[in-house]
């Protein structure tokens, strides 16, 4: 058991279950008290809780740089884990990074022109019938049941099928992508042997997948993309294609998974929010940006690339800074009644996908996803609720969501 | 009423783009610019502004003429 936390300001512990269920209490205190956290758990972090210091953190990338973006390190895993060390094979296989959430400029300035195009609102609107289709037949599946998992059994089913595709993977693959992405972003982040094996998985995955591909390059998948484009006129390097292929699988998933969840446990609990939504569609676009402030799931790390200070926090080469987004997007010194879900909210600068040059690249994608996936719930589930409020379990750390989220409607 | 966007700042979040398609369009990598010469219709006025509030990496300014 871990040791009880003494103050939230000062000992912090983002992996702790009440943190995880309800953490908005909590980032309150801490931007009340002390906006900059700090904690000596986890191999140390800061937290930044206010939007204008996440603000200007995440744009400091002289100071704050990406080549660690998870807060939790592990150099060696424990002795006495069940664990096999893996070979220099695999070690080198995935020592390529996840470009380029991974990297700072130069690299980050030409691996982001790279992955943009695929992702814009335009290229992925050719994705948005499949998901449509994806979406209505999993609820046409469960629908005659009246119940349901709305974490298992539909948000968690979504975006590793649409990866998948953008991929050029069969959709078959769906269960062994979230096992694996699971284990290196979500239970991984606390167990090294986890992450470690995980990380295998995918890139060992993903390499053969490279390498049959670079055989057979078809016209429209992400990989074919990645593998026939250039670089000051030279094909991209096949570790780079790897990496990046690995950060849209990893990234791509366990965070719009969370999301939609999210999405479904509030509405679940508002029927005056769902009511609005089916009564005007033309609210979505809106609804989709405050559901994504009230409940961002992602928390990324920064490394202090040099010694530095932050509103008085002297903070040394090495720390690890986690950027707090989910908490700047509740602070009540940008958006009024921040607790509070207004679906036709005017004024939303959130910053769920982050600011600065490290702009989720898939936050089109998220977008469209999240819109599809409430239509097409709403369309044959208008009315729901949580069958067991008490007993949903949440996901948190570095990505927020329902895991466990059973909910009934009158079938 | 003008509107300007900031290259230098804008990371393509595509917030302006999709509230106000009629103002602002974006290229492959979703960097905005406004349409023609910036100039604001006024009924777009009030969406101009709202794009302004909206961009998380405040990057777009309107001027009255």
């Amino acid at each position: 058991m871990a040791e009880p936390i003494k103050d939230w300001t000062t000992d912090y512990d983002i992996f702790d279950a009440g943190y995880k269920k309800n953490p908005f209490p909590i980032w309150d205190e801490i931007r009340g008290k002390c906006p900059v956290a700090h904690t000596e758990r986890w191999g140390g972090s800061f937290m930044p809780t206010r939007y204008e210091d996440l603000f200007n953190i995440a744009r400091d990338i002289q100071h704050f740089s990406s080549r660690n973006v998870l807060v939790t390190d592990f150099e060696a895993p424990p002795e006495d884990a069940d664990y096999v060390a893996p070979t220099d094979e695999d070690l080198a296989q995935y020592n390529v990074g996840a470009p380029p959430i991974t990297s700072d400029p130069p690299v980050h300035t030409w691996a982001r022109k790279l992955l943009l195009p695929p992702f814009s609102v335009t290229a992925v609107a050719k994705w948005e019938q499949e998901t449509r289709e994806l979406c209505a037949s999993l609820v046409d599946g469960f629908l005659a049941n009246g119940t349901a998992d709305g974490a298992a059994d539909y948000a968690q089913q979504i975006p590793p099928r649409v990866i998948a595709s953008m991929l050029g993977i069969p959709s078959s693959m769906a269960a062994e992508f979230t096992e694996w992405v699971r284990g290196f972003l979500e239970l991984g982040l606390t167990d090294p042997v986890v992450r470690q094996q995980s990380a295998i998985n995918i890139f060992g995955y993903l390499n053969q997948t490279i390498q049959e591909r670079k055989a057979n390059l078809r016209e429209d998948d992400l990989i074919s993309y990645l593998l026939t484009s250039e670089v000051d006129g030279e094909p991209v390097p096949e570790g780079h294609v790897l990496g990046t292929c690995f950060l849209i699988l990893v990234a791509g998933i366990d965070t719009t998974w969370s999301s939609i969840g999210s999405a479904i446990w509030h509405l679940a609990q508002h029927p005056e929010d769902r009511a609005r939504l089916i009564a005007e569609p033309d609210l979505m676009m809106s609804a989709v940006e405050e559901l994504l402030r009230a409940y961002s799931p992602v928390t990324m790390a920064r490394y202090v690339a040099e010694d530095t200070e932050y509103a008085g926090c002297p903070m040394s080469e090495g720390s690890k800074v986690l950027m707090n987004f989910p908490a700047a997007n509740r602070d009540p010194a940008v958006f009024e009644n921040p607790d509070q879900v207004i679906l036709d909210r005017a004024k939303n600068p959130h910053i769920a996908f982050g600011v600065g040059i490290h702009r989720c690249a898939g936050s089109n994608l998220a977008r469209m996803e999240m819109k599809v996936s409430i239509e097409e719930w709403l369309k044959r589930i208008p009315d729901f609720k949580l069958s067991d409020p008490d007993n949903v379990t949440w996901a948190g750390g570095q990505v927020r969501g329902p895991r466990k989220m059973p909910v009934s409607w009158p079938s | 009423m003008k509107v300007t966007v900031d290259s230098t700042k804008c990371q393509g979040h595509n917030r302006c783009y999709a509230m106000a398609p009629g103002l602002f369009k974006v290229d492959e990598f979703g960097y905005a610019t406004p349409r023609g010469d910036g100039t604001v219709p006024p009924d777009l006025k009030e969406k101009a502004r709202l794009a302004v509030e909206n961009c998380p990496e405040r990057a777009i300014e309107v001027t009255e003429d």
